[in-house]
């Protein structure tokens, strides 16, 4: 089940974002939603799942992209590491915490996915503030509200029950 | 037994070095990637594929629905438009024929000494029979039974009585069993106009074989009867013909378009008794 929507999640996710490029052909998409199905998924699984879904859906990205394959992977596997030992660490169940943990994994990812291509791909390090913090907030929105959709609907309580065991057996 | 925060460390580990190897080896030859490349971009087409065509559809869908609900917008105020104008056009054409009729009647009563009142006709008579109409003017307005009624085409007819206080009943000069003294106005040939079912729906009566009545003769009133003023127009002469006992038979265009009356006028002199000579003293 765990996999089918993981894997359901980055599909959806690539094909969105795909879709979006498309559609604003020319301009720049102030979103990331590999990265916010990644945050999401390893606030609601673990870190396992986080870095798998990370990896998995940095490396598709990647290849799609055209650039070099892995940069995007790397930097969404450490993500979504991070983020689910936090969410295990913390109380991240409201809306504001969510909030601070996807702007936060947007900054992190950004950083080293530039980081990283500076240093592999030659390229000159500068991270563009602005923009980043423009998509942070929209992945922020997304994410949050992605959250509330899964948890006030349809079979809510159920999933919540569900969740609640998870994270009795999750120790990490 | 492997503990689990080891066990997602060396996981984390191994998706790492993993990656990294990957990188690696597009860094050197970019040879091991091309596959992945070409694999994930093949199967990931497919859905782009899909995904843009059914946005296609769903913006072809979307747009053609909001043209086509502009189009239609457009075209109910288009159309109430047109209607609304060829309402107001109707309209004012009827206002200008209607301040033509006024304008005629308003020139007839100036033009005559003879006190009149303006009336509106506000219905006919639906029975084939008696040819009638009522007008909007009754004893209140001094309108009495045998009084004339003329419109700037010519004679119209006359009250009938009872008259209401504020609307009269008017027989048609048409109807079979009105009649008005008339003459020739070139020859002076006296006669009796009376209704008959036909086309003219005139005909004079009583006009000697001798007398030199034409085709296109002007017939008016000669006064003889007491109700119609003496010299007001009654219709045209259309066909003359000489029978064979004492009188001709003539019949007469009337000057009053009978089905389209709308104002007239009202003779508000009495009526006297009627003479059997109109020739002045």
């Amino acid at each position: 089940m765990k996999t089918a929507v993981v894997i359901v999640a980055i599909v959806a996710a690539l094909t969105l974002q795909t879709t979006l490029a498309g559609l604003l052909a020319g301009g720049s998409i102030a979103v990331n939603l590999v990265l916010v199905a990644v945050v999401y998924l390893a606030l609601s699984y673990g870190a396992v799942t986080g870095l798998l879904t990370g990896a998995i859906g940095g490396i598709a990205q990647d290849a799609l992209a055209g650039g070099i394959v892995g940069l995007g992977g790397m930097s969404k596997t450490l993500v979504g590491f991070l983020v689910g030992v936090l969410g295990a660490q913390f109380n991240l169940s409201t809306t504001v915490p969510r909030m601070v943990m996807f702007v936060a994994a947007t900054f992190v990812h950004q950083l080293v996915f530039e980081g990283l291509h500076a240093m592999i791909g030659g390229r000159h390090f500068s991270p563009q503030w602005t923009s980043t913090l423009v998509q942070a907030l929209t992945n922020a929105l997304i994410g949050v509200l992605a959250f509330a959709l899964v948890e006030n609907g349809p079979g809510a309580m159920q999933r919540r029950r569900m969740h609640r065991a998870t994270l009795s057996k999750r120790r990490f | 037994m492997l503990d689990i925060r080891k066990r997602t460390g060396y996981i984390f580990l191994a998706v790492m070095i993993a990656q990294v190897i990957l990188v690696s080896a597009q860094v050197q030859t970019r040879s091991g990637t091309r596959a992945l490349q070409a694999v994930t971009f093949g199967v990931f087409s497919r859905i782009e594929i899909g995904t843009a065509s059914a946005v296609d559809k769903v913006r072809n869908v979307w747009g053609s629905y909001v043209g086509l609900r502009g189009a239609r917008a457009e075209n109910e105020y288009l159309k109430q438009r047109v209607a609304a104008l060829e309402v107001q056009l109707k309209m004012e054409h009827a206002q200008a024929a209607r301040s033509e009729r006024l304008q005629a009647l308003l020139d007839l009563k100036s033009q005559s000494t003879i006190p009149m009142l303006a009336a509106e006709v506000i219905a006919g008579n639906p029975d084939t029979v008696m040819r009638t109409m009522t007008i909007n003017r009754g004893s209140d307005d001094g309108v009495t039974a045998d009084m004339a009624v003329i419109a700037p085409g010519g004679v119209v007819g006359r009250v009938i009585g009872p008259v209401a206080p504020h609307a009269a009943r008017v027989q048609l000069l048409i109807d079979r069993t009105a009649a008005a003294g008339a003459v020739t106005e070139r020859a002076r040939a006296g006669g009796m106009v009376v209704g008959i079912e036909g086309d003219p729906p005139l005909r004079m009566d009583l006009v000697s074989n001798l007398a030199d009545v034409k085709t296109g003769d002007a017939v008016v009133a000669s006064g003889v009867d007491g109700i119609f003023p003496k010299g007001y127009f009654i219709g045209q002469v259309e066909r003359v013909q000489r029978g064979s006992g004492l009188y001709q038979t003539i019949t007469v265009r009337p000057g009053v378009s009978f089905s389209s009356l709308e104002d007239v006028l009202v003779v508000l002199t009495p009526p006297r008794p009627a003479t059997r000579d109109e020739a002045p003293k």
